[in-house]
């Protein structure tokens, strides 16, 4: 079941950790957001490979925006 | 006397200043991005000067766009508020070279308070108490290491350009002080643009207190009475509160005295707080660092000594004598400072939206210093900071019950907001009788 991870708040994307293709594991760090002065880490909540990124460094995120793909 | 004033800030802390100075009869200026173009600081300014977007990299924090403005409206004087430029020892000079009045220290205490490891050996030298910690920067993660052998674990491993928390974590060992150290030097470089790290001795069981100072024109600074900043999340304040419960009074007599000593010791003009941690069992304190400008929680202090500060500023920027307002100041009853956030109440994470109902608490007692109205919305380009919720009460219990009250009048509907927060805290009996440390919030939550 691929798992869809999206922003929970309106933020910059501060930092893209992965690629796509990359294999990943539950916990790792997706990308880093940065909101109100604050870094968020984006964490995977499952092990599989990044099939989709739809962010780039620089970008603003909406509350519910994809983030990325896990499959 | 200057005529008029840019304010190089905005929300809450702009609006401050701008009441001061308007009361005052100093025309105001003030710049602002495109993300604050609705915010009532910008319509509540004689002028306001569109400086750029929201990022602050290239409004707030652009000195060069702030000093063409303050030329294009013909101000005589700049205040920074606090953050962005604040802390800046070269737009502080580059404001005087472009003649015009700064409002804070000379750029040259700036600097010397500014770098951490440079204060703390200067407060030494000065017969400040400092924690053990190293006396030069700490280049790499191995010298860390052998440092930390000296000084003891725990350690603080924190920026030595820093400040607000940032990058700043506790090691108890050296797994802990590596990954510390690599953290504390990433954020430093990319919030600060300075890798440099100092470690200190981590007190335990802390209590956060700091003094307001003021540095007159003559050369004399004055002790205003401490603020006790034992309340944070994320080692950022949320709470403040004066006097402090935990320092008895020979102690506050040793701080104010030593906070003098620091004010002199960099020839301190004009508002400045030297933080400190206290160790409440032992009755013992160690410098911190020293904030050149307006703190934050300045409204506290404000709100027992009957001052306005920002108008002690202004007037010493000015030239002006102050040195009867600030003779004979005796604190009256007990203040509090609630910081409403923008936030997630329960894991602290930021919160931007649009306010859809905002309702301030009013009545005997209660300061609202606020950055937005209903239909602002709240950008994630800046801190989560909306409102400075702040009571005054004739005694301890008596502000306490009445910060209950305006927690509860406050109404914010729109955005998530630490509200709850506070209402948790004003009920959790740690806090509520004053016996409490800087671990207070987490301990509420275990």
């Amino acid at each position: 079941m691929a798992e869809q991870v999206r922003a929970e708040m309106v933020a910059n994307v501060w930092k893209v950790v992965v690629a796509e293709g990359d294999t990943v594991d539950d916990g790792d760090t997706l990308v880093i957001l940065e909101s109100m002065k604050m870094e968020i880490p984006v964490v995977a909540e499952s092990a599989g490979t990044v099939t989709q990124l739809e962010v780039a460094e620089g970008d603003v995120v909406q509350d519910g925006d994809l983030i990325c793909v896990i499959d | 006397m200057f005529d008029s004033l840019l304010v190089a800030n905005r929300g809450e802390i702009a609006r401050r200043i701008l009441r001061t100075a308007q009361r005052m009869d100093v025309k105001t200026v003030v710049v602002y991005s495109e993300a604050d173009a609705q915010l009532p600081f910008v319509a509540e300014a004689d002028e306001a000067i569109l400086i750029g977007p929201g990022a602050p990299a290239q409004s707030y924090l652009d000195a060069m766009r702030v000093l063409e403005a303050a030329r294009a409206a013909g101000a005589a004087a700049v205040h920074p508020g606090y953050g962005f430029l604040a802390e800046n020892a070269g737009f502080a000079r580059a404001v005087a070279d472009a003649g015009l009045i700064w409002v804070g220290p000379s750029p040259d205490a700036i600097e010397r308070m500014g770098d951490k490891v440079n204060a703390r050996n200067l407060m030494e030298d000065a017969g400040v108490p400092v924690a053990a910690g190293t006396r030069e920067p700490v280049g790499d993660v191995d010298a860390a290491v052998a440092a930390a052998e000296t000084v003891g674990y725990p350690l603080m491993v924190k920026a030595s350009a820093g400040g607000g928390g940032i990058g700043m974590s506790v090691a108890r060992d050296e797994a802990q002080l590596r990954k510390a150290f690599e953290t504390a030097r990433t954020r430093a470089e990319r919030f600060f643009g300075d890798p440099a790290i100092l470690l200190e001795r981590y007190v335990e069981h802390a209590r956060h207190v700091e003094v307001q100072i003021l540095g007159l024109a003559d050369g004399r600074v004055v002790a205003l009475g401490e603020r006790d900043c034992s309340v944070q999340r994320r080692h950022q304040k949320v709470v403040e509160e004066t006097p402090s419960p935990g320092v008895r009074a020979e102690l506050r007599e040793r701080m104010l005295a030593a906070a003098v000593r620091a004010g002199e010791a960099v020839g301190y003009v004009g508002a400045g707080t030297v933080e400190c941690l206290v160790d409440p069992a032992a009755q013992e304190f160690v410098f911190l660092e020293m904030n050149t400008r307006l703190q934050v929680e300045h409204p506290i202090t404000e709100l027992v000594t009957g001052l306005d500060l920002v108008e002690l500023q202004l007037r010493i920027a000015g030239g002006q004598d102050v040195s009867d307002a600030v003779g004979d100041v005796a604190p009256r009853g007990h203040a509090v400072e609630m910081r409403v956030y923008a936030e997630d109440p329960v894991r602290f994470f930021p919160a931007p939206g649009t306010i859809t109902e905002w309702r301030e608490p009013a009545g005997e007692g209660i300061r609202v210093d606020s950055g937005y109205v209903a239909g602002n919305v709240v950008t994630p380009f800046y801190d989560p900071l909306l409102a400075k919720l702040c009571v005054h009460g004739v005694d301890r219990p008596d502000a306490v019950q009445r910060a209950r009250e305006a927690v509860a009048a406050f109404e914010i509907g729109g955005l998530q907001n630490n509200l709850p927060l506070f209402t948790e805290l004003l009920a959790y009996e740690p806090f509520t009788s004053g016996d409490y440390d800087t671990g207070v919030i987490d301990r509420m939550r275990s």
